[in-house]
C-alpha cells in the first residue's frame, strides 16, 4: 500500500459518529428480563386493550418454544435476553396535546439529529413521526394528513384509535410465528408507525419515522404497518441513529406493507445505527423481518435502503406478488467497515401471473468487516410469465474484508426468465491514481468512486434525503482507503 | 518552467532513470523520443507523481516548487497535467462528474468560489469543440465503452478544461488513425500559449509534424543522450534509432 494512503489512515482516528451523543431525559423503565410479567407491564403502560395484550402473550409463549436461528453468515456473542430492558420511555412533564408542548431536551435531540418536529418550519414538507426508545414522541402534519384521509400516526395511537385497521392487518403479513425475532417483536413491540392511505389517494407529501436509541441497556423492538388501499400511493422513509456505547443493543423490528390493487409503496430507509467502534467492540444488532405483499393487480412495493451502521445487520426486505402483474422492486447499497457484518439481502415471491421483480444490491466492504448478499427468487408454479432481474455488485476496499453472494433461485414454472448478474471490484490504485493527477485527493477520488458504484440505488431515494445519504456513505467509509 | 537535474528513480530494483537533465521554459514544446524500454512514460510517471516509483537521486523544480516533494494532487493543482497513455475506467462516474469535482477543487486551491452548475456547463460546451467531443460521450461512465480515440480525445478534452501550466502527453499518439490523431494534434495546438509548455513524449514522429516541437530528445537507457530541433525527429524516422545507439554505446566503449 503506497506510503501516502498508509499516512492518510493514520491521519484520521475514528470516523466522527456524530449521532453519538446521550440525551439526559428521565426514562420510565421496565425491570430488566423478559417474562410474562414484562408484557403485561408494556401493555398496561401503553393503555392497551385486552385483544392487544392476548396478541403478545401469545407470541410471548411461542417465542419460549422457539430457538435462535444461526444460519446468517455473521458472528456475534450470544445475546442474553433476560440482560435487557424491554421498555424505556423518556419522561414528559405532561403528556403534550400540541407540537409546541414537547420537552424541550427532546426537541433539541431531534434538532441535533437534524429532524424537524416543527410544522412552521416547513422546509422540506416531509412529515415526521419521531419515535425515542420505546414511545413515539411527535408526529407532526397529523392534522392536514387527515384532511385527504391518510392516517399517520404511532402504532401506539393506532391501536387506541384505529383498533379495526390494526385488527385487521396486524401481523397478516408478518405472523408472530414467523421466526424467532418476529415472535419476540410481536411480544415486546414498542412502539413504530402506522399509515393508511385510503382508496384512490396519493399521500401529499413524504411521510417519515425518525427512530432514536438513548437509553442504555434496552432493546428496541419497533413495529411498522402501512396499508395502501386500491389506487394509492405513499412514499415512505425511516431514518435511525443511536448513542456510543460498549455495548451491544438489539434492534428487532418488523414493517409490513399491504399494497392493494393499482396501490403503490415506496418505501426508503437510511440506517445508520452505531456500527461499533474501530475495535469492533459494541455497536447495535439490526435483525430485521420487512415484508410487502401486493395483494391486488398491478400493485407495486419497491424497498430502498443504505445500511451504514449497525454492528449486525441481518434483514431480508421481500416483496410477496400475488397480484397478477404486480411489480417488486429491491435497491440497496449496504456498507460494512472495521468490524462490521453484514448478512442481508431480498426475497421476491412470484405467486401471480405476469409478476416483474428487479433486485439491484451493491455491497461495499472495508476494513476487517464481511457483507454478504442472500437473495431468492421464487416463481411458484401457477406464476406464468415472471420476469426477474438482479444484480449484484461487490465492492472491497482493501485486503482484509470479505463480500459474499448467495443467489437462491426456485422456479417452478417454465415461462419465467430470470437474470441474475454480479461482479466483485477493487477500488484500483489506477483509478484512484488518475483522479489524483485530476486534482482530487484520495478521500475525494474515493468518495467520488463509491457513489458512482452506488448511484443507481442512491437514484431510487427521496431527493431530500440523497444528499443526507451520499455524505453518510462517504462518512461512513472515511478512513478506510488502501 | 520545469527543470529537471540529474533525475534518478527506479522501480522494483531495477533502476530507470540514470541522471535526467531538462530544461523547459513556458511557451515550448519538447518531444522526447526513444526506443522501448528507454524510459519515456518513466519520466512522465515519475514527473506526475506515481509512487510506484522511487526517487534516487536528482531534482526537479517546478515553477519555483520542489515537485519531488509534492503529491500527485498538489502537483496537479500547481499546473501539472498527465495525458495518460492508458487512461483508466471508473465506472458509475460521468465524465461530467469527474471534470466538475476536479476542476471545483483547483478553484478551492486558487481560493476561487466553485462554478456552479449552469457556468460549468457552459464551459464545458465551449471546450467540448476543441476536441469534437459530444455530450452524449461525456454523460456516459468515465472511459468506460470508449474506444481508444475517444478515451486520448477525453484526455485533451480534460486537458482544456484545467488549463495547466505544463501538460505531459504520455504517447497520446498511440492507438490512434490518422483522423483522430488530427483532431487530438488540433487541440494541443489551440491550447499552445507563451505562458504554458509542453512535453510530449512519442515513438513516432508521425505526431510532431502536427505538434511541431521547439525541441527534441532522445532517450535511451535512463538518460537524453542527444538533442536537437525538430529535424533531429526527421533523422530518426530515416535512420531509426540504432545510429544513437551505436553512438552511445561506442562513446561508453
Amino acid at each position: 500500500m503506497p506510503e501516502q494512503q498508509d499516512d492518510i489512515l493514520d491521519e484520521i482516528t475514528s470516523s466522527e459518529y456524530k449521532y453519538g451523543f446521550v440525551t439526559n431525559i428521565e426514562a420510565d423503565e421496565a425491570p430488566k428480563g423478559l417474562s410474562e410479567d414484562t408484557i403485561r407491564f408494556i401493555s398496561a403502560k401503553k393503555n392497551e386493550p385486552s385483544w392487544m395484550l392476548e396478541y403478545r402473550l401469545k407470541a410471548f409463549q411461542h417465542w419460549q418454544k422457539m430457538e435462535e436461528p444461526n444460519w446468517a453468515n455473521v458472528n456475534y456473542p450470544t445475546i442474553n435476553f433476560q440482560d435487557i430492558i424491554y421498555y424505556s420511555a423518556p419522561k414528559q412533564k405532561v403528556a403534550p396535546k400540541s407540537l409546541d408542548e414537547i420537552d424541550p431536551e427532546l426537541r433539541n435531540t431531534f434538532e441535533k439529529l437534524g429532524i424537524s418536529l416543527n410544522e412552521q418550519k416547513r422546509l422540506t414538507g416531509v412529515a415526521v413521526d419521531a419515535v425515542m426508545d420505546s414511545i413515539s414522541v411527535a408526529t407532526t402534519f397529523k392534522e392536514e394528513l387527515s384532511k385527504v384521509g391518510v392516517i399517520f400516526c404511532s402504532m401506539s395511537e393506532a391501536i387506541q384509535e384505529h383498533p379495526e385497521l390494526v385488527k385487521k392487518y396486524l401481523g397478516s403479513v408478518v405472523p408472530a410465528t414467523d421466526n424467532y425475532f418476529t415472535a419476540l417483536n410481536a411480544a415486546v413491540f414498542s412502539d413504530g408507525s402506522f399509515c393508511y392511505i385510503p382508496k384512490g389517494v396519493r399521500c401529499p407529501m413524504e411521510l417519515s419515522t425518525y427512530f432514536r436509541i438513548n437509553a442504555k441497556n434496552t432493546g428496541q423492538f419497533e413495529r411498522t404497518l402501512i396499508v395502501a388501499e386500491e389506487g394509492s400511493y405513499v412514499s415512505y422513509l425511516e431514518g435511525c441513529t443511536a448513542p456510543m456505547r460498549d455495548e451491544n443493543q438489539l434492534h428487532a423490528a418488523v414493517v409490513e406493507l399491504i399494497a392493494k390493487e393499482k396501490a403503490e409503496i415506496k418505501y426508503s430507509t437510511v440506517q445508520n445505527w452505531y456500527p461499533g467502534d474501530k475495535e469492533g467492540k459494541g455497536g447495535i444488532y439490526n435483525f430485521v423481518t420487512k415484508r410487502g405483499i401486493c395483494t391486488g393487480d398491478h400493485a407495486k412495493i419497491s424497498w430502498t435502503q443504505v445500511e451504514t451502521g449497525s454492528s449486525v445487520t441481518w434483514k431480508y426486505p421481500s416483496v410477496i406478488l400475488k397480484g397478477d402483474y404486480s411489480i417488486g422492486e429491491f435497491y440497496s447499497v449496504a456498507v460494512t467497515n472495521n468490524f462490521q457484518q453484514a448478512d442481508t439481502g431480498t426475497k421476491m415471491i412470484h405467486l401471480g401471473k405476469n409478476t416483474r421483480s428487479r433486485i439491484v444490491s451493491k455491497g461495499i466492504s472495508a476494513g476487517k468487516s464481511n457483507n454478504s448478499y442472500r437473495g431468492l427468487v421464487n416463481v411458484a408454479k401457477n406464476a406464468t410469465n415472471a420476469r426477474n432481474f438482479s444484480q449484484c455488485d461487490s465492492l472491497l476496499l482493501g485486503d482484509k474484508c470479505g463480500a459474499h453472494t448467495f443467489p437462491y433461485i426456485e422456479v417452478k414454472n417454465n415461462t419465467a426468465v430470470v437474470e441474475h448478474e454480479a461482479t466483485t471490484s477493487k477500488i484500483g490504485e489506477d483509478q484512484i491514481f488518475y483522479c489524483n493527477q485530476r486534482g482530487m485527493d484520495t478521500e475525494t477520488a474515493v468518495a467520488l468512486i463509491i457513489n458512482g458504484f452506488a448511484k443507481e440505488v442512491m437514484n431510487q431515494l427521496p431527493m431530500e434525503f440523497a444528499v443526507e445519504a451520499q455524505k453518510l456513505l462517504a462518512i461512513s467509509l472515511e478512513g478506510s482507503v488502501g | 518552467m520545469l527543470k529537471i537535474e540529474n533525475l534518478q528513480a527506479r522501480i522494483e530494483e531495477k533502476e530507470i532513470l540514470r541522471g535526467i537533465n531538462l530544461d523547459i521554459k513556458p511557451g515550448e514544446v519538447h518531444a522526447i523520443m526513444g526506443p522501448n524500454g528507454s524510459g519515456k512514460s518513466t519520466l512522465a510517471s515519475v514527473l506526475a507523481g506515481r509512487e510506484d516509483y522511487e526517487v534516487t537521486g536528482g531534482s526537479v523544480d517546478f515553477l519555483g516548487k520542489d515537485l519531488l516533494e509534492l503529491s500527485p494532487e498538489d502537483r496537479a493543482k500547481e499546473g501539472l497535467f498527465l495525458a495518460f497513455q492508458y487512461p483508466v475506467e471508473i465506472p458509475g462516474v460521468s465524465t461530467t462528474n469527474f471534470m466538475k469535482t476536479a476542476f471545483n477543487e483547483k478553484r478551492k486551491y486558487q481560493g476561487l468560489d466553485p462554478l456552479d452548475a449552469a457556468q460549468f456547463l457552459k464551459l464545458m460546451k465551449e471546450k467540448m469543440k476543441l476536441v469534437q467531443i459530444d455530450q452524449a460521450l461525456l454523460s456516459r461512465s468515465l472511459n468506460e465503452g470508449f474506444s481508444g480515440g475517444e478515451k486520448k480525445r477525453n484526455e485533451i478534452f480534460q486537458m482544456a478544461m484545467l488549463e495547466p501550466k505544463l501538460a505531459i502527453l504520455d504517447e497520446t499518439d498511440s492507438g490512434l488513425d490518422i483522423d483522430a490523431l488530427r483532431i487530438v494534434a488540433n487541440g494541443v495546438n489551440q491550447l499552445r500559449s507563451k505562458d504554458n509548455a509542453f512535453l510530449v513524449v512519442t515513438h513516432y514522429q508521425r505526431l510532431l509534424e502536427y505538434i511541431v516541437p521547439d525541441y527534441v530528445h532522445v532517450l535511451y537507457k535512463g538518460r537524453i543522450v542527444k538533442s536537437g530541433t525538430k529535424e533531429l525527429a526527421l533523422e530518426l524516422e530515416e535512420r531509426g534509432y540504432d545510429f544513437i545507439k551505436e553512438e552511445v554505446d561506442q562513446a561508453i566503449a
